[in-house]
């Protein structure tokens, strides 16, 4: 394998790429101190905020993730749209179960 | 005007076969369905989470009156309060969040390795997959230290409907709240860590594919960029486990 090694060429480093992946790093660090601080701050009387708070900067973390991590955000819109649309039976499926967890709660309690 | 004429052609043809519409290789396409499918298991789980938690009542009052109680479902920051060599020290919810960044850094040198491969340099490939696997196996000891100090419990233990003293945590019963309060925390945190543990061995087996050259001769390093689109998703999912069953 010695003679392949040698015919092998190995580019440079791809520094905006690098700086991209660090500062996206830099970004989830600080949302989630900014969550742990929220956690500790914000009192349970305020749920609704909280909940609000969290599931909001959860979205931002993913896009973060699925966008620069995983590349989708440079992919073609037809694999874009193939991913993400069918998310929308996620959001079905939670609207539908939080309202039957309401219906449960107040038929037994 | 004659080049729009082309263009639409073009469009046309794309989808006649013979080329890549998407402009991405089968087995990362593929990767990418199985990705979704994988994410609507995990959303199922988590909204279940939601749909039990929300039909029983919540803990009414200032958080430092909680007791543990079958009556109500548990703050997860007074459950999750622990950290290995601090016993006895009340620290809400600092461990998970050093498994976060545990899992988020491997995330990372991930996409180091994937940047890479790129560029052909085996090297690198080698070095950042090594530190990815570590993470990994990191976080799935966090994870054991976790379940192991969630199933024995604390020495105060939780009284039951009946009035007796339950410790630590099993499927039908446990110390924290609701029966399926721990059914839950086995079941979620339980499938998320072994498709960490499953994500550990597609990572060792293509760093020992770069190890050997198998990588090299084929002339890319493509694989990487897959098991790691897997990795990513895997660290995703932590993301949003983290929200919904420790902060929320």
């Amino acid at each position: 394998m010695e003679h392949q090694d040698a015919e092998i060429e190995i580019k440079p480093v791809n520094k905006e790429k690098i700086n991209l992946f660090l500062k996206v790093t830099l970004y989830l660090f600080i949302i989630t101190v900014f969550e742990f601080a929220i956690a500790f701050t914000v009192p349970h009387e305020y749920k609704y905020v909280r909940i609000l708070v969290f599931v909001a900067l959860t979205i931002v973390k993913a896009y973060y993730i699925i966008s620069e991590f995983m590349h989708l955000g440079h992919e073609k819109g037809a694999l874009k749209m193939s991913i993400l649309l069918p998310m929308l039976f996620v959001a079905f499926l939670l609207f539908i179960l939080l309202f039957q967890a309401e219906a449960i709660f107040q038929a037994v309690y | 005007m004659s080049s729009t004429t082309v263009g639409i052609e073009d469009k046309r043809d794309l989808w006649a076969g013979g080329v890549s519409p998407m402009k991405v290789s089968y087995g990362k396409l593929m990767m990418w369905f199985f990705l979704l499918s994988d994410a609507f298991t995990f959303s199922s789980l988590l909204i279940t989470y939601g749909l039990i938690r929300f039909s029983h009542p919540a803990f009414e009052g200032a958080i430092d009156q909680f007791v543990f109680s079958q009556e109500y479902w548990p703050i997860p920051e007074v459950v999750f309060e622990a950290v290995p060599f601090l016993h006895g020290v009340h620290l809400p919810l600092i461990f998970v969040g050093l498994m976060t960044f545990v899992l988020i850094l491997s995330s990372v040198t991930m996409v180091l390795a994937v940047e890479a491969g790129e560029r052909m340099d085996r090297k690198g490939v080698e070095k950042w997959m090594l530190w990815t696997i570590l993470g990994g196996i990191a976080f799935l000891s966090c994870q054991a230290w976790e379940w192991s100090h969630f199933i024995t419990g604390t020495e105060e233990g939780g009284k039951l409907l009946d009035g007796s003293f339950f410790y630590g945590a099993n499927l039908s019963m446990n110390q924290y709240g609701p029966p399926n309060f721990a059914a839950l925390f086995f079941f979620i945190t339980g499938f998320h860590g072994f498709h960490v543990f499953s994500g550990v061995m597609l990572n060792f087996i293509v760093f020992f594919q770069t190890v050997t050259g198998k990588l090299e001769r084929t002339g890319h390093y493509e694989m990487i960029e897959k098991v790691g689109l897997y990795w990513h998703f895997v660290d995703l999912v932590w993301v949003f486990v983290f929200t919904f069953f420790y902060l929320v």
